[in-house]
């Protein structure tokens, strides 16, 4: 199995969540009456914080508490996520919805406690579930084979269109 | 050995399978509606696939955005119907017809020992027949509708044994509220909850409903009420197809076990923004109130509606109260027992069935520093209209509350 670097080895300027992120705050439901995935991406995150779709940058990643994305089974939320250019999110723990729904979309994610504050920059290596920040290494919960090849196909219906369904 | 979970995850799997092994699952029934179908429906169509697994399986119930409130919307649920059309789905239900979670319950789909996965987080719902029941996002939906299987991790299963007379007034949105606020808003992530004692089976279905529709509150993967005579009741004559219940062995390997006492317990109200940030009603009374929301897949059932009508019978509410009952058949029997004229004639809007305000979209949204109770099961930040606060207690307090503009004890007026 062959990963794509980008989505194997990222580095990004870290924006910082707490705990209990819901989605709800991560995409309202009243933005939800479209596909057009650039609507999510300008309004995400924005019962926390409405400045964060106008600063956040293509390639920063998320580093956030326990039950990231817990609440309605929206997949809009991992969509505005990466449509806004966040390229991993980092949490202590994920709901399991947002969990398979964020590998669905090909949005890389990955468990971890990590040490770091906003506007820091951490490298992570997916492959291994390796964070690092500095010159500190924190071991975290790799991801299970099938879905990092999931992450890599960008997606489950770019894994389908690969692979056939099961 | 085994827990109602493993053995019908593995019968869905063709194999014995224990807490912790993945597996492929066959599905028996699957659900999206009108908010997840959008963008399963476009997942189906981008993966290439011309038909789906099985047209008899698939549920579309619309209950979202309905009747439609915009333009795009009208246009969402155009290409879903024109979807349902193309593959031959038997079992759509369009506006008006209710929330899926009592549709499912209602058109005899919600079956023990069936595994059902719906496109919505509330899909434990049907877990209250004793089925293992799961939410999904819209491409693990697309997926299904092609070929009818699911991975899935086996969870492992807390037991929560619920023992106590409920008091008058206190109802079982408080007895689950208070499981949450004990168990904690992701203290059951990933896992099964089996629900039992003689409280739990005391209870009717439609309270049975409410329990389990909130095990995701805690982050369960599913929550369990083994199926019993209540209900094989409810479902005589309903049940779309023959089914087996199942039952956890008596030696089964819970991780976690956990007892509720309720005898003394009071109403209790979640405050913002947590759902687990749950309160005795005591502690709260008082607080003004601006909007009351009575309906949603937890609460918005007949019996809730008759609960409610009880307490506002001849008089007026002080806080405009929206009261959405779950389903068509719902609203027709509350019209004719006379429930909707008696919520009419106290002030309350009657809105048609579906989510309506639940989620913040129509029908009743709230604006910054607006105030609203609402029978529901989210008060997370900004869910109702942002900068609104929102209140969660069962139909009796929303009832007592609405009469009084603010929150207010239901005992005092029962």
């Amino acid at each position: 199995m062959t990963i794509k670097n980008d989505h194997c080895n990222i580095t990004g300027k870290v924006w910082k969540f707490g705990d209990n992120v819901d989605t709800d705050v991560i995409i309202p439901g009243k933005y939800l009456r479209t596909t057009e995935m650039i609507i999510f991406a300008a309004h995400v995150m924005e019962g926390i914080d409405p400045q964060f779709s106008k600063r956040v940058q293509n390639g920063d990643v998320i580093v956030a508490g326990e039950n990231f994305g817990c609440g309605s089974s929206r997949e809009q939320a991992p969509l505005a996520l990466k449509y806004a250019g966040v390229a991993c999110v980092v949490a202590g723990s994920f709901a399991r919805i947002f969990f398979r729904n964020a590998i669905n979309v090909g949005l890389p994610i990955i468990e971890a406690r990590i040490d770091c504050e906003e506007g820091d920059t951490i490298e992570i290596d997916m492959g291994n579930g390796i964070i690092v920040r500095g010159n500190v290494k924190y071991q975290a919960i790799k991801l299970p084979a099938f879905l990092q090849e999931l992450l890599a196909d960008g997606g489950l219906v770019g894994h389908r269109k690969k692979v056939g369904v099961v | 050995m085994p827990t109602i979970s493993e053995k019908i995850l593995s019968h869905a799997a063709g194999k014995q399978v224990a807490a912790d092994d993945f597996v492929i699952a066959n599905i028996d029934y699957a659900m999206a509606h009108d908010g997840t179908g959008v963008l399963a429906v476009k997942a189906f169509r981008e993966m290439d696939i011309k038909k789906v697994w099985d047209s008899e399986r698939i549920i579309i119930p619309f209950d979202h955005y309905t009747p439609a409130h915009t333009d795009n919307g009208a246009k969402l649920h155009q290409g879903i119907r024109q979807w349902v059309r193309e593959q031959g789905i038997t079992n759509f239900f369009d506006i008006g017809e209710g929330i899926c979670h009592q549709v499912l319950p209602e058109n005899g789909f919600a079956l023990p020992g069936k595994l059902i996965i719906g496109a919505d987080s509330h899909s434990c719902t049907y877990g209250a027949f004793g089925a293992f029941a799961t939410g999904v996002g819209a491409t693990d939906m697309a997926e299904i509708f092609a070929s009818g299987k699911i991975w899935l991790r086996v969870p492992q299963t807390i037991r929560i044994t619920v023992e106590g007379k409920l008091s008058k007034g206190v109802s079982a949105k408080d007895l689950t509220l208070n499981i949450i606020k004990n168990i904690g808003t992701d203290g059951a992530n990933y896992k099964a909850i089996e629900y039992y004692g003689e409280t739990i089976q005391g209870l009717s279905m439609a309270q049975r409903m409410t329990l389990c529709n909130m095990s995701i509150e805690m982050g369960a993967k599913t929550g369990i009420v083994p199926a019993d005579e209540i209900t094989f009741t409810f479902l005589k004559g309903k049940a779309k197809e023959k089914y087996e219940s199942v039952y956890a062995d008596d030696n089964a390997k819970y991780i976690e076990d956990l007892y509720f006492d309720v005898a003394n317990l009071e109403p209790q109200i979640a405050k913002p923004h947590e759902v687990d940030n749950v309160f005795n009603i005591s502690e709260v009374v008082g607080t003004p109130l601006d909007q009351v929301f009575i309906g949603s897949c937890t609460n918005g059932r007949y019996e809730d509606l008759e609960v409610v009508a009880k307490i506002l019978h001849g008089k007026e509410v002080k806080a405009r109260t929206i009261v959405l009952p779950a389903s068509r058949s719902i609203l027709i029997k509350a019209t004719e027992s006379g429930i909707i004229s008696t919520l009419l004639k106290a002030g309350a809007v009657i809105a048609p069935p579906g989510c309506g305000p639940c989620l913040g979209a129509h029908q009743g949204v709230i604006c910054e520093g607006e105030t609203c109770l609402s029978t529901s099961n989210r008060n997370f930040k900004g869910r109702m209209g942002t900068g609104g606060l929102i209140y969660l207690s069962s139909p009796q307090t929303a009832a007592a509350s609405a009469l009084r503009g603010e929150i207010a004890d239901p005992r005092e007026v029962i």
